[in-house]
């Protein structure tokens, strides 16, 4: 059984095209059955509204006179791309203003153009025969623009891994602020409401496919970036016009620690053609399962905690490791919902037609994790393996003889199993001799909260550590829990070293 | 109702809330404190029905007392009713309402700040 998309249209321009969001369709398929369902509902629209980093505009800004070729250009100091002939530029969303960090960016250069706000571009030039100018400074607001067309690789995650940290720290991610021991679980995405979970084969969505893009009538380019629809990550590539977005559904947004990131509402409708489409629009929250990620691990590959659906996800809280852990959400449901709202009056009032993709979407699809070719440097091609160490119950002046005697500035403190208690530095015996009387032994002075890594740790992630904690040295644990050696800040130099002679 | 007491160390180091906690027979809460050298500042909870009592004798003691209302604001135009603020507060200040629009019992709020660089859109500050 199928119903043909002209007589879908045919609706749409008479007006009487039966239009219903996705959040409402569930229900009406379990009341009219499938075949019911077809006949009766023309359209499904969908919506969401999160933060989508993978987005951008290209700006077209006419000549000046005399004419500049741009070479750098900046839009309020955040820098655009300009190697794309002479005034073209795109300005991607997550880039940072040089002069404010991450309270201002590329999304924030979009959300004051499209609020009618007014943006200094800047730019400079070597100068040529056809090109003379060199420097231009220049107020301008988006109306200004000959063209201001967003154009954005990756939208619409088809659903998101939601993410709980483990370690005994706040984080600051790009899934917002992860408080300590899973302390909190965040996620993003529409769950019912998202277009691809509407769609995971692709029947429908596909290059051509009209959209709702920032309030503005957009179009589906093709498969995003990182389209892994075999994975369960589908995405969307989308364009739309800037001039004709409102700042209701495009939002500049910092999460604090990571950087700026663009908020903005996609929604697509789904004409209704065949059962498999009832089917997939049918999808509920419960039915959309996602794993929660723990954000703890710095590696690509991060450990799952556990799976979960949306339905679980939106309650508000869910059960991690036997605790209840609350969830936060960081996509709007509340805007996914106008989205999809606005897209099905655009449908009813014939202001949207439907159409079969021009080119489908591959659905069999997934991503592949970038090919390394140069080597990442591991601890223990840098750490020290010669380590001087003490037990707790030796004197201070014991300490300070190891420390003069091994040409340290730290004693690893183990303990009669030779597993790791503590760590002493130069500065606390120091210290010790130089402060208040009294103290004798290591165990008074010694830190016992030790920062470690490990042999195969990359070394990046090991300096984070030291940076962090804002220390000298960690001492290097092996599986086996024994102390291997120790990583100093001095070991690092050796890094640059390396790179330097190659 | 909350209150914020401050109170200087000049003053002597005289034990003002347990003072007035044995005085008035009134169990108080400590949900913050903030103390160094010259000054402390601690965050209370009493009953609302004794709030008067507790203020005036902690204020004849040498303290100040102000009472805590909307202590947090939220500019509703640069919220988008995400929710990332719900799963950071310790107080569960923030709630969806059935509209999944963001609610607020700012009466629960211990000024903690945890909120504050949580929200990606910068709508949530302390009023002081």
């Amino acid at each position: 059984m199928e119903k043909s998309l002209d007589l879908i249209n045919t609706r749409i321009r008479d007006g009487d095209a039966r239009v219903v969001t996705a959040e409402e369709m569930p229900a009406i398929v379990a009341e009219l059955g499938e075949e019911g369902a077809l006949k009766e509902v023309d359209v499904v629209t969908t919506g969401t509204f999160g933060a989508m980093c993978s987005s951008g505009a290209f700006l077209n800004f006419g000549h000046a006179d005399p004419p500049i070729r741009m070479e750098h250009l900046w839009l309020n100091d955040v820098e655009a791309y300009g190697g794309i002939a002479s005034v073209d530029a795109y300005i991607g969303a997550t880039q940072q203003s040089e002069t404010r960090g991450e309270d201002y960016g590329g999304a924030h250069v979009l959300e004051d153009f499209v609020a009618g706000n007014s943006v200094e571009l800047r730019a400079n030039s070597r100068g040529t025969d056809c090109y003379p100018g060199r420097s231009i400074t220049t107020e301008l607001v988006l109306a200004d623009l000959n063209q201001a067309i967003m154009v954005n690789p990756r939208n619409s995650y088809q659903r998101y891994d939601a993410a709980a940290n483990t370690t005994d720290r706040t984080l600051n991610t790009y899934m917002g602020t992860l408080l300590p021991g899973c302390g909190n679980v965040t996620f993003s995405g529409a769950g019912v409401l998202s277009p691809l979970a509407n769609d995971p084969a692709f029947q429908v969505i596909g290059s051509g496919t009209p959209i709702f893009l920032g309030g503005a009538q957009g179009m589906v380019i093709g498969e995003g970036t990182q389209h892994s629809p075999k994975t369960g990550f589908g995405t969307l590539m989308v364009t739309g016009d800037l001039k004709e977005m409102r700042q209701d559904f495009l939002r500049a947004a910092t999460m604090t620690g990571y950087g700026v990131t663009l908020y903005i509402g996609v929604g697509v409708p789904i004409p209704v053609i065949n059962l498999d489409v009832v089917r997939s629009t049918a999808v509920r929250d419960e039915d959309i399962t996602t794993s929660i990620i723990d954000y703890g691990v710095p590696s690509r590959d991060r450990p799952v905690l556990r799976k979960v659906t949306y339905a679980e996800l939106r309650s508000g809280t869910i059960e991690l490791n036997g605790m209840e852990v609350r969830t936060s959400s960081l996509s709007s449901f509340r805007k996914a919902r106008e989205v999809a709202a606005d897209l099905k009056h655009w449908v009813e009032e014939g202001r949207m037609e439907m159409v079969l993709p021009v080119r489908k979407i591959d659905a069999a699809k997934s991503a592949r994790p970038m090919r390394v070719t140069t080597h990442t440097p591991l601890v223990r091609e840098i750490m020290d393996y010669e380590i001087v160490t003490i037990t707790e119950d030796d004197e201070i002046t014991t300490a300070a003889k190891k420390l003069l005697r091994g040409a340290t500035n730290h004693l690893t403190v183990l303990d009669r199993e030779g597993r790791l208690t503590g760590i002493v530095t130069t500065y606390d015996v120091t210290k010790a001799v130089g402060g208040r009387e009294g103290i004798r032994y290591v165990k008074e002075i010694m830190t016992r909260h030790v920062i470690t890594t490990y042999p195969l740790e990359p070394v990046d992630v090991a300096a984070r550590k030291l940076k962090r904690h804002n220390i000298s040295a960690l001492p290097v644990v092996d599986p086996e829990g024994k102390v291997a050696g120790m990583l100093t800040a001095i070991d690092l130099g050796k890094l640059i070293g390396r790179r330097e002679t190659k | 109702m909350k209150l914020l007491v401050t109170f200087s160390r000049k003053k002597g180091r005289e034990p003002i809330i347990a003072k007035v906690v044995l005085e008035t027979g009134v169990l108080i809460n400590v949900e913050r404190a903030y103390i160094d050298a010259m000054e402390g500042e601690v965050l209370i909870d009493v009953p609302d029905e004794d709030y008067m009592r507790i203020r005036d004798r902690m204020t004849e003691l040498g303290a100040i007392v102000s009472l805590l209302e909307h202590a947090i604001r939220r500019d509703e135009h640069e919220c988008i009713d995400c929710g990332a603020c719900v799963g950071v507060c310790p107080q569960e200040v923030f709630s969806f309402d059935e509209d999944w629009k963001i609610t607020m019992r700012d009466e629960r709020c211990v000024i903690c700040g945890k909120c504050l660089p949580a929200c990606p859109h910068d709508a949530l500050s302390l009023v002081q």
